[in-house]
């Protein structure tokens, strides 16, 4: 493969990955039994989604009265939160839409969590509009279908049927392109499944086989559905914007308000992004694949955005003195000096002056006070749709009907277990599915991987002249020919009297020790240190001899039970594979059941 | 892989690039390739396996298409036609209102009219259960499988073999 990769990038995937390795650190938190730390969050983030379920209900049993909302102000947290969760649904896309028509390969690393997120976060969005109108059980009213009342139509004039078509499009199209990519990882975790595992993955897989022409119309419709996603991530958030700028409002019938609205949602949606990837690389340890580089890339796209909302802020205070439209004028002194002056500020400081910190290289690699502002900057974005909402309707024309606004226990408890949903889902995702795209890690390995790329790259010559200058020696012909790999014959010393099966090895001087069961990277570290490179070598040693290998090595190897492994390392050496297979199948975790 | 009972012959390689080298081999050798397997797209593959370009898009753009004219010819007989009504001072034909609809449409139906045609046109769905030849294809072995019958195998374990295949196996699918 062409790695022809500038100098002064930054490897994307550290830790000397080879390919397997990609497989075993991103499959495994699949296969593992969760653990407390997991169960734990699992069962706070199902309380609160069952809290929110119950003020769901409530909201439904006893009506729209139950919110503080009232003749003047209509919208109140329901559409501040509706906004909300939608901006935080347009980083997924963004990332793997977006970014693949830009070539940014660190988009691989972070594109399956994001486009979940996405998912997710338009869920908990849908369900606000769906209760907010009152009677849900007709909620069915918005779709235009051929019906029993006339037919009566939509309005396709409206706004807000515009965009109810956006985000059941968005939706629509973030699943299909999601699970498009998923299709191949779940093709890997079933390949390594067993029993009903394995035919679980099979359904999810869709059969996939990895043929080239598959390969080849996967990427093609990637690439597609990246190019019309593009347009569709920016037109989603223009449409919801068009339900404030359409208006007759003051404060909200601006131009300004789509691009705004574009860049404050990209800025939520890389904030959360930070806050979930921060917290899962660390549980699941994939810092290897998810690294500063990535915190640092996206912090500058937080930072961009950031500044485009701060600009937008400023423009509309300008706009406002600058119209000598009363009204206008008004809206923007009743935000920042009225009633909920402690909202615009919030805002203001979060969104404006928060971000500026990452102007700092330093502070851009720092992912503890990553952390910690991106999670200030979804608060400061909370504020903003607050402060377009709530304030600018709680003093409308007529000083008379002016009101004031506070949530009941039902709307906060409705938002809190909106956050339950959309945790309780992300939960289950990390659990199911591979965080990270591996096929997609898998192919920028050679231009992204630390041992090529980078200071610590070192040459790889892919073996390949060793593979040709073996050629001479290959005199086997076989009718059936077994699988024989890796094989060392001048370290086995025995070529000349008995028959042993050719070595058509590519790589150099050790074998993958690794294939002994109980064996991982760290063992086959210390026993290459001891001297031990090869099955061959490894065969000659008693397990005794082995055991005080791992004893010097450490108090975390001496646990390990190496009764088995010299008579493994035997097999493997000879090339009997079925035999190896057959006894490791007998083994549990690399010692014989007794 | 839809006919059953297949007699094939494959290599197993540890990287792509000795992939890329044994398919350019077979190719000069004049072997038939049944197909390739790999865990993940290898650029530079197609035009050496004489892959031609994917007709996807082409489908992309009809079913674009065709949301573009379902959304705006609808709206335009429903507001005109079935029952127009006068809404905010508009006309009835609205042609700007009638924009963010018709777009949202047109990229809904190239959407799921790609993946729906991409599965199908691989033979690829739910419950689909297809033979799996070496459950190490999706995790690091590159696999180059010739059918036994349109090849001779002896030629193709040889191919295999000097292109330094770390595993060569036969198997009936």
């Amino acid at each position: 493969m062409s790695a022809v990769v500038s100098p002064i990038r930054e490897p994307l995937i550290t830790g000397h990955k080879s390919y397997h390795d990609i497989t075993e650190d991103l499959v495994s938190p699949t296969e593992k039994t969760p653990g407390r730390a997991w169960v734990l969050a699992f069962l706070t983030a199902v309380s609160v989604l069952a809290f929110g379920l119950f003020c769901i209900t409530w909201t439904i049993w006893h009506g729209i009265g139950t919110w503080n909302l009232n003749r003047t102000i209509g919208w109140g947290w329901d559409i501040t939160n509706f906004v909300w969760w939608i901006g935080i649904g347009h980083a997924g896309t963004l990332i793997s839409a977006i970014l693949l028509l830009f070539r940014q390969k660190w988009r691989t690393g972070v594109n399956r969590a994001a486009e979940a997120m996405t998912i997710f976060a338009v869920l908990c969005a849908a369900l606000f509009p769906g209760i907010h109108v009152g009677r849900v059980w007709v909620v069915f009213y918005f779709f235009p279908y051929p019906n029993t009342r006339g037919p009566i139509w939509p309005n396709f004039d409206s706004p807000l049927l515009w965009d109810l078509f956006a985000i059941s499009t968005y939706f629509t199209v973030s699943l299909l392109f999601w699970y498009t990519g998923l299709v191949p990882d779940f093709a890997t975790v079933r390949d390594r499944a067993k029993g009903f595992r394995k035919k679980v993955y099979n359904t999810l897989s869709f059969g996939w086989t990895g043929s080239a022409k598959h390969w080849q119309r996967w990427e093609s419709l990637s690439l597609i559905l990246a190019g019309i996603a593009t347009p569709l991530v920016l037109s989603v958030h223009t449409i919801v914007s068009f339900d404030f700028a359409t208006s007759v409002i003051p404060g909200w019938h601006t131009t300004i308000f789509p691009p705004y609205f574009v860049a404050g949602a990209i800025f939520s949606g890389f904030a959360m992004v930070l806050t979930l990837m921060i917290i899962t690389r660390k549980v699941l340890n994939l810092q290897d694949y998810i690294t500063i580089e990535h915190i640092e890339s996206m912090n500058k796209v937080i930072l961009v955005t950031g500044t485009i909302v701060g600009v937008a802020y400023l423009t509309e205070l300008f706009i406002a003195w600058y119209s000598q439209y009363p009204y206008e004028q008004f809206a923007f002194f009743n935000r920042a000096l009225g009633p909920y002056w402690w909202a615009y500020f919030g805002m203001m400081f979060c969104n404006v002056v928060s971000p500026q910190f990452f102007w700092v290289k330093k502070f851009r690699r720092n992912i503890t006070l990553t952390f910690f502002l991106s999670i200030v900057v979804n608060i400061g974005m909370w504020f903003e749709r607050f402060v377009i909402i709530g304030t600018t309707l709680a003093r409308d024309y007529l000083p008379s009907s002016w009101s004031f606004y506070i949530p009941t226990w039902v709307e906060i408890g409705i938002f809190i277990g909106t956050l339950g949903l959309f945790f309780t889902l992300y939960l289950i995702f990390v659990r199911v599915a591979p965080v990270v795209a591996i096929a997609e890690i898998k192919s920028i390995l050679k231009s992204a991987g630390d041992q090529y790329v980078g200071p610590n790259a070192k040459h790889h010559d892919h073996g390949h002249g060793e593979s040709e200058s073996h050629q001479h020696e290959t005199e086997v012909v076989e009718t059936v020919v077994e699988p024989v790999e890796d094989h060392k014959t001048e370290k086995s010393g025995k070529t000349s009297n008995t028959y042993v099966p050719v070595s058509r090895n590519t790589s150099s001087e050790k074998d993958d020790l690794k294939k002994i069961e109980g064996i991982g990277p760290k063992i086959e570290q210390a026993l290459n240190n001891a001297g031990i490179q090869t099955w061959y070598d490894l065969s000659q040693r008693t397990a005794s001899e082995i055991k005080d290998i791992l004893n010097a090595a450490g108090n975390n190897f001496s646990q390990h039970d190496p009764g088995t492994w010299a008579k493994q390392a035997k097999l493997a050496s000879e090339g009997n594979w079925e035999a190896l297979k057959a006894y490791q199948d007998k083994l549990d975790g690399g010692k014989e059941v007794i | 892989m839809s006919d059953k009972n297949k007699s094939i012959v494959y290599g197993l390689y540890n990287d792509e690039t000795e992939l890329l080298s044994a398919v350019k081999a077979a190719n000069s050798a004049h072997l038939t390739i049944m197909d390739v397997f790999t865990p993940f797209p290898i650029h530079g593959l197609d035009p050496l396996l004489g892959l031609q370009e994917s007709r996807l898009h082409i489908g992309g753009f009809i079913y674009g298409l065709l949301g573009t004219l379902t959304a705006f010819l609808g709206m335009t007989w429903i507001f005109t036609k079935d029952w127009p009504q006068i809404y905010g001072g508009k006309p009835h034909w609205a042609v700007p209102a009638f924009i963010p609809i018709t777009f949202e449409l047109t990229v809904l139906f190239a959407s799921i009219g790609m993946v729906v045609t991409f599965y199908i046109i691989n033979g690829l769905g739910p419950g689909v259960v297809n033979p799996c030849i070496d459950p190490r294809i999706t995790d690091d072995k590159f696999c180059l499988a010739f059918d036994a019958h349109e090849v001779d195998p002896i030629q193709a374990e040889n191919l295999l073999r000097s292109t330094g295949a770390a595993e060569i196996n036969s198997k009936t699918l």
